[in-house]
C-alpha cells in the first residue's frame, strides 16, 4: 500500500503552508514510535496518569437480560480524563515534547478529545488553545468548563454549522498561521497522514488490552467487538489488533441522529460519499457539487461528516461492519446500561451499546466486547433534556 | 476550444507584461457573491480597469485557507444557490466579452467530486485557463494533472515561507505563474509581514520557470507597489470581496475605482 493510504484512502490534502510540519511529524514519529525510552515514558504515563490498563468488565446482567451473547465490557470510560482520547493525547503531546513544540492546539466536539488535550498540556506544562464549535460549548458547557480549569483556552467557533467540522476548520487556520512553533493534536484517526495512522497507534492499545484480558478470561478471543463511531478513534484503537483475526466480527456504530432517511443525520457510510476533504480520501456526507453536508446527531462527539481512512477502508474491503444508530436507540441504550449495570456511559459510547442490544440476542454461544469510550457525566443534562425533563441547577 | 497547441492565455498575458516591462494585477472576487450578475459585470469592470487576470472564487462550504472574509464571502453565494454549473454559465458570458486570462480557485473536493475528466473538459470549452488549489499540496498533484495537462488547464502551484526546501520543487513545477504566499496563515488583509522577503523570493526567483506572482493580505495600492517590487505581480482578494460584502449588487463601479488605483500603484 502507497505511503499514508488505506487502499484509496488516506493521503495529504492539506495547504502547502503546513506541509513541512506534517512530514516533519511523520520523521518524528517515525524516529520515536520504536524508541525503547519513547514507549516506556509512554507505558508509565498510560499506567500510573490514565489508569491503564483500563478494565475488562463482564455484564452479567446485560448477558443474561439479552439472553444470547456473553457480553464483556472494555471500560475506556474510567481512564483519567473520562475517555478513551487521553491515550492519543498521551501519545502525541509526549511526541509535541519531544519535537520541542510549546504550543499545542486541538479541536473538539464533544469536548472529551478537549479535556484530555487541556489535561495532558497542563501535565506538560504547555499552551493549549481549543477550538469548539460554539453549539458544542452549549451542548458541553461542563466540559468546556474542564478545559479552562486546567489552564486551556476554548474559542467558541461561530463559522458554518458551529459543530466539530467546523472547529476542525478553524484549527487548521490556527495551525496555518501559526506553523512554525505550534503542534496540532488531531483527535481522531483522521486528517492528512500521519495522523490516522499515529492515532491509530496510540489508541491500539486498547485492542491489545481486550485481547489479552479476553484470552485470561476465557482463553479465546471474542466473537465480536463492538465500538461507536464518528471520526473513528475508539473503534480503530479497538479493532485494529483483530484485523487479522478475520473470526472477529468488528462492528461499527454510526449515529443515524434523527434517522438516515432524514437530513438529520450524520451517519457517513450509510448515506455518504467519497470525496477529499480535511486533508484525506476518505466517505463524506456531501451534496452532488462536494459541498460537505450540515450533519445532526444527539452526540456531539459523533456529529462529523466524514470518517477515518483506514475505517472508510475496512469498510470498502467488507472486514468491518457498520451500523447506524439512532438518537432514540443510543438514549434508550444509554438508560438500559445505567439500569442494568449501574454504568452511565458517554451518549458516544452508547451508540455502541445501542448496536450491541441489537445484535447480542442472535449470538447465542458467542462473546461481545462493547467498548465503552468514554463515561456519561457530561451527557446526563442532555438526555435528561431529550426526555423532556429539566435538571438545571438554580 | 483551445488545445494544447494554442497558447495559454495567462503565458500570452505574461509575455505582453514583459515586453511592456510591467507588473501582473491580479484579482479575486468569488463566484455568485451577492449574486452572478454582479459577478460577471465585476469581473469585466476589473478587466478594464486594469486587471490583467481574474481569480473567480468557486465557493466551498468549509474553506480552510480562507480568512473570515472570503469565508463569509464563500457562504453568501451558497446560500444565493451557486454551484460549478452556474459558474460554467458565468465564465461563457465573460468569455462573450473578453479574451483576458481567467483562473478559477477552488477547493479540490469540488473538482474531484464533478469528476475531474469532465471539470477540465467544460474548463477548456467555457475559456478557464487554469486552477489554483489551495489545499491540493504539490505531492498530491496527480489527482488532476492528468487531465488538466489533457484539456490544456494550467495547475497553478502555490508555495509559502514554510516551504523551505519544498520551493525548488514546486516552484519548478508551477504553470503559468507561480502563487507565492506571503506569509503563513490564511486570506486577509494582514497589517504587517513578518516573511524575510528577500530570501524568500531570492529562493523563487532562483527555481521558478514561470513568472512569480505574490498574494495573500495587500490591503491597497501602497502595499501593493512594495509587495510588486519582489516578483512579476501581485494577487489582491480578500481587500477586494470587502468592497463587494459592503456593496453588494453595486459593486463593479467601486471595485473597478478600486483596481484602478491598484494599477496605479504597480505601474
Amino acid at each position: 500500500m502507497k505511503k499514508g493510504r488505506f487502499g484509496e484512502f488516506g493521503g495529504q490534502y492539506v495547504p502547502e503552508t503546513v506541509m513541512n510540519a506534517v512530514s516533519e511529524l511523520e520523521e518524528a514519529y517515525n524516529r520515536y514510535k520504536d524508541d525503547g525510552d519513547f514507549k516506556a515514558e509512554l507505558r508509565r504515563l498510560y499506567n500510573e496518569y490514565a489508569n491503564r490498563p483500563s478494565l475488562l468488565y463482564y455484564a452479567e446482567n446485560m448477558t443474561k437480560d439479552l439472553g444470547g451473547a456473553k457480553i464483556y465490557i472494555k471500560r475506556e470510560d474510567l481512564n483519567h480524563t473520562g475517555a478513551h482520547k487521553v491515550n492519543n493525547c498521551l501519545g502525541q503531546i509526549l511526541l509535541a515534547k519531544k519535537m520541542g513544540k510549546k504550543r499545542i492546539i486541538a479541536e473538539t466536539g464533544a469536548g472529551q478529545h478537549g479535556v484530555a488535550t487541556a489535561m495532558v498540556c497542563a501535565l506538560f506544562g504547555l499552551e493549549c488553545v481549543v477550538y469548539m464549535g460554539e453549539e458544542d460549548t452549549k451542548r458541553q458547557s461542563l466540559n468546556v468548563y474542564r478545559m479552562e480549569l486546567c489552564g486551556a483556552k476554548v474559542v467558541p467557533v461561530k463559522s458554518g454549522t458551529c459543530t466539530l467540522k467546523d472547529a476542525i476548520n478553524e484549527a487548521m487556520r490556527d495551525w496555518c498561521t501559526n506553523i512554525e512553533n505550534t503542534f496540532y493534536c488531531i483527535g481522531s484517526v483522521m486528517g492528512p497522514h500521519p495522523y490516522p495512522t499515529m492515532v491509530r497507534d496510540f489508541q491500539k492499545i486498547i485492542g491489545e488490552e481486550i485481547k489479552e484480558q479476553m484470552l485470561a478470561a476465557e482463553g479465546r478471543l471474542p466473537d465480536a467487538v463492538v465500538a461507536c463511531v464518528g471520526g473513528g478513534s475508539n473503534a480503530m484503537g479497538a479493532f485494529y489488533e483483530f484485523i487479522e483475526d478475520k473470526e472477529v466480527r468488528l462492528i461499527g456504530a454510526e449515529a443515524a441522529g434523527r434517522g438516515i432517511d432524514t437530513p438529520d443525520t450524520a451517519a457517513t457510510l450509510s448515506n455518504g460519499s467519497l470525496g477529499i476533504f480535511h486533508g484525506m480520501k476518505s466517505v463524506f456526507l456531501q451534496d452532488e457539487y462536494g459541498q460537505i453536508a450540515p450533519v445532526y446527531s444527539i452526540s456531539a462527539g459523533l456529529d462529523y461528516p466524514g470518517i477515518g481512512p483506514e475505517h472508510a477502508w475496512l469498510h470498502s474491503t467488507g472486514r468491518a461492519e457498520y451500523v447506524a444508530v439512532t438518537d432514540e436507540e443510543a438514549v434508550s441504550a444509554f438508560e438500559y446500561m445505567a439500569r442494568t449495570e449501574g454504568i452511565i456511559p458517554a451518549i458516544e459510547s452508547a451508540h455502541a451499546v445501542a448496536a450491541a442490544l441489537k445484535a447480542a440476542p442472535s449470538m447465542k454461544g458467542k462473546i461481545m466486547v462493547i467498548n465503552l469510550s468514554g463515561r456519561g457525566d457530561k451527557d446526563v443534562y442532555s438526555v435528561a433534556r431529550y426526555r423532556g425533563k429539566d435538571i438545571s441547577e438554580q | 476550444m483551445m488545445g494544447r497547441d494554442i497558447m495559454n492565455r495567462i503565458d500570452r498575458k505574461f509575455n505582453q507584461l514583459r515586453e511592456e516591462n510591467k507588473k501582473a494585477l491580479i484579482t479575486f472576487i468569488t463566484a455568485g457573491d451577492p449574486d452572478m450578475d454582479t459577478t460577471v459585470e465585476t469581473v469585466l469592470e476589473m478587466y478594464s480597469s486594469g486587471a490583467d487576470i481574474v481569480e473567480l472564487g468557486v465557493p466551498f462550504s468549509d474553506p480552510i485557507a480562507e480568512g473570515v472574509t472570503i469565508q463569509e464571502s464563500s457562504l453568501r453565494s451558497l446560500k444565493g444557490g451557486t454551484t460549478l454549473d452556474r459558474i460554467f454559465e458565468a465564465v461563457e458570458r465573460i468569455r462573450a466579452k473578453t479574451d483576458e486570462p481567467l483562473v478559477l480557485m477552488m477547493y479540490l473536493n469540488t473538482i474531484f467530486v464533478y469528476g475531474c475528466g469532465k471539470f477540465f473538459e467544460k474548463c477548456s470549452a467555457y475559456g478557464v485557463d487554469g486552477v489554483i488549489v489551495p489545499d491540493m499540496p504539490y505531492e498530491e498533484r496527480e489527482e488532476i494533472l492528468p487531465y488538466s495537462k489533457k484539456y490544456g488547464v494550467y495547475n497553478i502551484n502555490l508555495v509559502s515561507p514554510a516551504s523551505h526546501d519544498r520551493i525548488k520543487r514546486i516552484a519548478a513545477d508551477s504553470e503559468g505563474f507561480l502563487y507565492c504566499v506571503s506569509s503563513n496563515g490564511v486570506t486577509g488583509v494582514r497589517s504587517e509581514y513578518k516573511t524575510d522577503f528577500d530570501s524568500f523570493f531570492g529562493l523563487v526567483r532562483e527555481y521558478a520557470k514561470c513568472p512569480q506572482c505574490v498574494g495573500f493580505g495587500i490591503s491597497g495600492p501602497e502595499q501593493a507597489k512594495k509587495m510588486s517590487s519582489y516578483c512579476d505581480g501581485v494577487i489582491v482578494g480578500s481587500a477586494i470581496v470587502r468592497i463587494m460584502a459592503e456593496k453588494g449588487r453595486d459593486s463593479a463601479v467601486p471595485v473597478g475605482e478600486f483596481v484602478g488605483s491598484l494599477r496605479d500603484g504597480i505601474k
